[in-house]
């Protein structure tokens, strides 16, 4: 009954807290697009994924009141991410690794194969 | 129908009317047991029919074509169909509420809506099998299933609609559990069938999205080619098998957990012992649903995935050994000088767990990337998967139907003919499926409707175990069906069980409890508790009165 309370009692934020995160969001907004012009090679996506990611834990903490929510609600959210993350690694342990041992794995099957002359 | 004297969930209201709008779970439990019945069946007679063909080499029944859509329809069927639903949807429905002491679940409308979602779900099946019924097995590979002029579509749109009543009825539970336990139940003194259905509900609401997403990929795939697949458009195709399994493989757990459950129950009660190691088997099975999301490509081993990967996932599935091998030893050790007694439930509690034994442990062999080379997608995969599956999951099924019958029905089976049936279906099972483990190992691939003649005896036993499988179905069908009109006036609680279920009236009334039920001992408090004629008494109070030794 305790948790019900909680999770449906209104958290009034204040007016000036929105603004900080949306002119935080601003900023990152700008950030991206600078470093978008910088070359880091490889490490590109990884840099864009983490701004990113800053951003979207933003919104969805303070826009969408996840911080103060019933606790719960993080919980679900965060183990969906989790899973992603599960999942999109153990698939990265094959497709980053494929022609490791064995060339011919490199490729799944050759364009050139005959079951793809439609 | 039956003539029960007093009011009851049966016959309260009356019509047909009243059963297709009930809220009522336990009648919603029955209507999905009534529908998983008829794929049961439906599915048996596509494997007869599949067995008959492999009865001899050659083309006896069947051309090639048809006997690629007949597997592929059996399995479909039988996972879509019956076995996710089997437990959790049919009997589960019935007794989770009852278990805990509620008056239904948590959301009766989600109920009702999860069945008639299984309804249309299943319309789209069946649609298919008219409409140039799917050849690709029940897995959907790419690129045969991008490629095939079959009825791709309304299979997996059918498997993807039916998803969604699997997800209704995890998070209907999940929300159940929650909240609507009886005053006094604290988690752990839930029944272990309570926690079964709990980690499978998890499962299915973690899981079988994905499935959605790539049955629709898929879909998306073959009706414009957006090339997620296809690696002339730059996809992968080895990538469709991660996605399925990162599904299916998890699947397997929705079906075998809550079978689980089921065997936590029946050697409790029939060895009227306190189970042992009754954390360890709740935790175990959240460890079960916990590891099945990290092993999926022990499928994956032959499809050309990276050998880091294959590596990665064969260390991963020996982990999934242990908490099972937790369970069996905690039952082996409830039962240990527990007072047993034979009836039907615990015979299949015992087929259970000589037939899982084997299943688990191929699977572990299978797990291993020397033996798995050789051994996918050969008649040895075949027998694992039916040793757990059939062996487990369907016995399981069984025994959980057998122990609630009395209290679903209000009435007794034939426990002559319930043994004769089990008998042949022990026997039957053993001689149809043991048979392809000697077939995989010695080279007999999956899916072929043709063989060389070396191979000719063991497939004709397993042919013939076939038939004594569906003579054992038939039985039981007949004395189950018979004993729902003419069987004796079942007691309220025919096997002296402790948990809740049996506390009220065999069969329940509508609302399930006369009053809210309190928890005043524990599930499986045998060593102090005894039900004698219906009534739950106290071993001290017997001992006192009578000083004789119980
Ligand atoms: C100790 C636990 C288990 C282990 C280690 C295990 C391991 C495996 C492995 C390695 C395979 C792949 C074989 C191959 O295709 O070459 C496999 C296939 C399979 N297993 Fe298991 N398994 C276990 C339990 C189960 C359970 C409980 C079920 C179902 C209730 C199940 C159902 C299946 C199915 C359906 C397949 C074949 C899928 C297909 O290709 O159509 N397994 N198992
Ligand atoms: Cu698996």
């Amino acid at each position: 009954m305790e948790q019900q309370n909680t999770a449906t009692a209104h958290h009034v934020l204040p007016l000036s807290l929105y603004f900080t995160v949306a002119g935080v969001l601003f900023v990152l907004t700008g950030i991206t697009v600078a470093i978008s012009f910088v070359h880091f090679g490889e490490f590109n996506i990884i840099v864009a994924m983490l701004i990113a990611t800053v951003k979207a834990s933003l919104v969805a903490l303070y826009f969408m009141h996840l911080k103060y929510d019933n606790k719960l609600f993080m919980a679900v959210f965060l183990s969906s991410l989790i899973f992603l993350g599960l999942f999109l690694t153990l698939t990265m342990t094959d497709t980053m690794h494929r022609g490791d041992i064995d060339p011919i794995k490199e490729h799944p099957i050759k364009k050139e194969a005959v079951f793809y002359n439609k | 129908m039956s003539v029960a004297t007093t009011a009851n969930y049966l016959n309260e209201e009356k019509g047909l009317k009243s059963w297709l709008f009930t809220l009522d779970h336990k009648r919603i439990g029955m209507m999905y047991l009534f529908a998983v019945m008829i794929a049961f069946f439906l599915g048996g007679v596509f494997a007869i029919l599949i067995r008959l063909e492999l009865l001899n080499p050659g083309q006896d029944f069947f051309t090639a074509d048809t006997y690629n859509q007949l597997f592929t329809l059996h399995g479909a069927v039988m996972i879509f169909l019956f076995i996710i639903p089997a437990i959790p949807a049919a009997l589960g429905n019935f007794v989770l509420p009852l278990m805990l002491g509620a008056k239904d679940v948590a959301f009766p409308r989600l109920n009702l809506a999860s069945f008639y979602i299984y309804v249309v779900g299943a319309l789209f099946a069946l649609y298919s099998i008219v409409a140039g019924a799917v050849d690709t097995g029940w897995t959907f590979y790419t690129p045969y299933s991008t490629t095939t002029s079959t009825s791709v579509i309304s299979m997996t749109l059918g498997a993807f609609i039916l998803g969604f009543s699997s997800i209704f009825t995890g998070v209907n539970f999940i929300a159940t559990i929650h909240k609507l336990r009886a005053p006094g139940m604290t988690w752990f003194k839930m029944p272990l069938m309570v926690w079964a259905l709990y980690a499978t509900s998890i499962i299915q609401v973690l899981a079988t999205p994905v499935l959605g997403i790539t049955l629709l990929l898929l879909i998306i795939e073959r009706t414009i080619g957006i090339g997620i697949f296809d690696p002339a458009m730059g996809g992968d195709p080895v990538l469709f098998q991660h996605f399925f399994w990162f599904y299916s493989h998890p699947a397997v757990y929705i079906m075998i957990l809550p079978g689980m459950g089921i065997i936590s129950e029946l050697v409790t009660t029939f060895s009227k012992k306190k189970i042992f190691g009754y954390k360890l088997i709740a935790y175990s099975s959240l460890g079960i649903a916990l590891i099945s999301f990290l092993v999926w490509g022990h499928h994956m081993f032959t499809s050309g995935q990276s050998e880091f990967s294959s590596m990665v996932f064969s260390f991963l599935t020996f982990f999934v050994g242990i908490p099972s091998g937790i369970k069996m030893f905690n039952w082996l050790a409830t039962m240990y000088k527990g007072r047993i007694t034979f009836e039907a439930p615990m015979l299949y509690t015992i087929a259970f767990m000589f037939l899982f034994a084997i299943g688990g442990l191929t699977g572990i062999m299978l797990g291993a990337i020397s033996i798995d080379i050789h051994m996918h997608d050969t008649y040895f995969v075949v027998a694992h998967f039916h040793y757990t599956m059939m062996g487990g999951t369907v016995i399981a099924f069984l025994g959980g139907m057998h122990y609630w019958w009395p209290k679903i029905w209000g009435r007794m089976y034939s426990e002559k003919w319930a043994r004769v049936a089990w008998a042949l279906i022990f026997v039957g099972f053993n001689v149809t499926f043991f048979t392809q483990f000697f077939l995989g190992s010695q080279g007999m691939p999956r899916r072929y409707y043709n063989y060389l003649d070396q191979y000719q005896p063991l497939h004709m036993y397993s042919t013939y175990g076939s038939w004594m499988l569906g003579v054992g179905f038939l039985i039981m069908a007949y004395y189950l069906i018979y004993s729902i009109y003419k069987g004796p006036k079942a007691p309220n609680n025919p096997w002296g069980g402790l948990t809740m279920e049996w506390q009220t009236t065999s069969p329940p009334i509508q609302h399930n409890f006369e009053e809210q039920p309190v928890l005043e001992h524990e599930p499986y408090d045998y060593d102090t508790r005894m039900v004698v004629n219906d009534q739950l008494i106290k071993k001290e109070d017997v001992k006192e009165k009578e000083n004789i030794n119980v």
